[in-house]
């Protein structure tokens, strides 16, 4: 199978054909990880660039790692230390970076749609490593994945996905991806962090953490992103903590072995107790390892494509 | 020279005219308007089967001069204007250095004296540097030519100063035009706050953000007892709050744009730069709303807010692009697509709200064609198809949604001072 566009820009606009096959290649690639020796020729002579506009740890750090694990060139580009400083546009510094034999460019930008502007202006494939509000696809593809893994589908299982969803491209990429493969998402969170329409994604929106988390089998808490607090969208954090917080006592109302997930890094004791993030039932560090194994099989997916779509012309 | 314009079908709402006439224009004047006019020395254009409308009046563009020449200057944008069938246009004070003194205000109708091809009235401002802090002398912005004051482009935050605008401006007999928007209320935000917005992880612009404003300018209009203009009205409750402030005898007066009565917020799928434009594109309840204004008569005009950008300025991050289309070109097509081909307004009463009622609430002599009138005459087509091509576009920028659509209407010739600025649909 092939993937239909050169970029990944989003899982909005995926079939759920297309994200089962990444989750089955990540499969694989999770085997090549966890061996002793891990280097394989996949993407040997292929060349990845990391853009990010953003601070980021693991996602960054992950999608190197995976270009590396696979021989390709990678390289970083930061905002700061780049042209970007200089008053060079995006499309600009994508053309740029494109015109050095790049294949794949991954771009992390404060602004939803980014991406996709790049991606209408250069022939490198683009993957969305998260835009503004809009998708942070390979988050939800990992996230995807630790749940595929753990129960085999994620057909008629229940998610309960918890926070600041308004500002969340996690949020926003699991329910597009979720969905598609046939899950019950809930929400639930602030009414202040609700977007508007949000149940017309196929989500059922809930106002207390309880009733989400009823018989859920996948429970994900969504960072809480401090700085926003100082625009009152919540009292506190104490007060936040006190509605939507997960602790143990809460975790109850789901189901015994439900898996619990966040896409870090955690504010413990906010949107998590430690006892929940270092729980039995937590995948927290699990999905780290899942991300690097997806992204290989994102990075291995779209470079096929465009050996294939090579061949063709 | 002597022109006749011959065979076509006046429609003119003021003198009440509405069937075929023959038009003779002298020295920049109409001189004659009957039946079987004939001449001998002259100009004869035979125009059977269009419609001769007065020209087209735009209570509301922006023609980026002085400051964003590299947007629109004064040049091309008449000529934009022209094209459309625009006659007289009234441009906003939101230049570099902003249209708050007598000096801008000349230079700009001295600027359209040499360079322009239609009448141009500035607008000025109400505060000083548009800041909204003080007064802009409104006196003097009057006398120097302003036909009405307005901060477009920014509301006027404090309410104190609005309603000190609205008692003052009174005293001259100038039209007060208010951009309602509540920028607290619409934060960040870069779109209509809707499914769309959190489709897209954009910021939202609540449509209360309008309303809250509209609101308490009408508040203010009927405190002082003073007429207010609502700019670019793009919401439902916008629409009632006005509706219902005219039954209660303030004196208000609205306007909206063709691109809130024809697109929602869907335009600005796939992060299209052009559909981004504030009051942002709102959702079909709102069109639905705005359409029943224009045909219960709560909006008096249609205006353009015609809002040229250069192309790096839409080519760029959806949240970081600049806010605005240009309308001179579509308006009239859109117009007769979406009103007057379903039914919605009658050509009179599109006339009115393109001629009539923007020249009443500028004050302007404009928009009716009577014997003694300078000939300010726009000549259509209302059923030939036409193929939007931005392209073609004689202004300098291109930054409209209705690349490639069809629509009906197209403008064969515009007259200005009897002067022919467009002969069979060719800018001459």
């Amino acid at each position: 199978m092939i993937l239909k566009s050169k970029d990944l820009l989003g899982l909005k606009d995926m079939s759920a054909e297309e994200i089962e096959h990444i989750l089955e290649t990540a499969k694989t690639m999770k085997l090549i990880l966890t061996t002793k020796n891990k280097k394989t020729p996949h993407l040997q002579g292929k060349s990845i660039i990391t853009l990010f506009y953003e601070n980021s740890t693991r996602t960054r750090l992950s999608f190197e790692l995976a270009s590396k694990y696979m021989s390709a060139s990678a390289a970083n580009v930061s905002a700061s230390s780049s042209s970007v400083s200089k008053g060079e546009t995006l499309i600009d510094t994508a053309k740029t970076i494109d015109m050095m034999g790049t294949d794949v460019i991954i771009l992390r930008h404060p602004m939803s749609g980014a991406p996709h502007l790049i991606a209408k202006n250069v022939e490198a494939s683009v993957i969305n490593a998260g835009d503004g509000m809009n998708e942070h696809p390979t988050q939800a593809l990992l996230d995807m994945f630790t749940v595929y893994e753990k129960r085999g589908s994620l057909k008629g299982l229940k998610v309960a996905i918890i926070g600041d969803i308004l500002h969340s491209r996690v949020a926003r990429s699991n329910i597009w991806g979720m969905v598609k493969l046939g899950a019950e998402v809930s929400v639930a969170g602030p009414s202040t962090l609700m977007p508007i329409g949000i149940e017309k994604t196929g989500v059922k929106v809930y106002s207390t953490i309880q009733e989400a988390l009823i018989d859920a089998d996948v429970v994900m808490g969504l960072r809480i992103q401090l700085e926003r607090q100082k625009k009152a969208l919540f009292p506190t954090p104490r007060e936040y903590s006190k509605f939507f917080g997960l602790d143990e006592k809460r975790l109850k109302f789901a189901k015994k072995d439900a898996l619990v997930m966040h896409p870090g890094p955690v504010n413990r004791g906010l949107e998590l107790s430690t006892y929940v993030v270092d729980g039995n039932q937590s995948c927290i560090n699990e999905q780290v390892t899942n991300g690097v194994a997806v992204r290989m099989a994102v990075l291995y997916l779209l470079t096929t494509r465009r050996n294939s779509s090579e061949n063709i012309n | 020279m002597k022109t006749l314009i011959k065979g076509g079908r006046i429609i003119d709402p003021k003198s009440g005219r509405n069937g075929v006439f023959d038009i003779i224009i002298d020295k920049g004047k109409i001189v004659e308007i009957g039946n079987d006019l004939e001449f001998t020395i002259g100009d004869v254009i035979d125009v059977t089967g269009k419609y001769v409308i007065p020209g087209l009046v735009d209570a509301h563009c922006h023609l980026r001069e002085p400051g964003f020449e590299y947007k629109e200057d004064i040049e091309t944008g008449t000529q934009s204007a022209a094209v459309g069938g625009f006659t007289s246009i009234a441009c906003m004070p939101n230049t570099n250095p902003v249209a708050d003194s007598e000096s801008v205000i000349k230079y700009i109708i001295n600027k359209a004296k040499q360079d322009g091809s239609i009448n141009v009235y500035p607008i000025g401002a109400i505060s000083k540097g548009q800041a909204g802090e003080e007064l802009s002398e409104i006196g003097e912005l009057k006398f120097a030519g302003a036909v009405a004051i307005s901060d477009d482009g920014k509301p006027v935050k404090k309410a104190s100063l609005m309603k000190k605008a609205l008692q003052y401006a009174s005293m001259f007999d100038i039209t007060v035009i208010s951009h309602c928007e509540d920028l607290d209320l619409a934060e960040e935000g870069v779109m209509n706050e809707g499914y769309q917005s959190t489709v897209m992880g954009l910021k939202g612009i609540p449509s209360a953000s309008e309303e809250v404003m509209v609101a308490r300018d009408l508040i203010l209009a009927e405190y002082t007892n003073t007429p207010i203009h609502i700019a670019h009205v793009s919401t439902e409750l916008s629409v009632d709050l006005i509706r219902n402030a005219k039954k209660r005898g303030v004196k208000v007066t609205a306007e909206t744009c063709p691109h809130y009565f024809t697109l929602t917020e869907e335009a600005c799928k796939d992060f299209n730069t052009f559909a981004k434009v504030n009051p942002p594109l709102r959702t079909d309840k709102d069109v639905s709303a705005i359409i029943e204004g224009l045909r219960d008569g709560t909006i008096d005009i249609i205006a353009t807010d015609h809002a040229p950008h250069h192309i790096d300025e839409k080519n760029v991050e959806f949240g970081i692009a600049a806010n605005g289309i240009v309308g001179f070109e579509t308006a009239l097509p859109l117009t007769i697509t979406y009103l007057l081909k379903t039914n919605v307004l009658t050509l009179e009463q599109i006339v009115e709200k393109m001629c009539v009622n923007p020249s009443r609430i500028l004050g302007l002599n404009k928009g009716s064609l009577e014997v003694g009138k300078t000939a300010d005459i726009t000549i259509i087509d209302i059923d030939e198809e036409v193929v939007v091509d931005v392209s073609k576009f004689k202004s300098k920028s291109k930054n409209s949604p209705f690349d490639g659509y069809k629509l009906n209407g197209a403008v064969y010739y515009t007259i200005v001072n009897g002067k022919f600025l467009v002969r069979e649909k060719v800018l001459l």
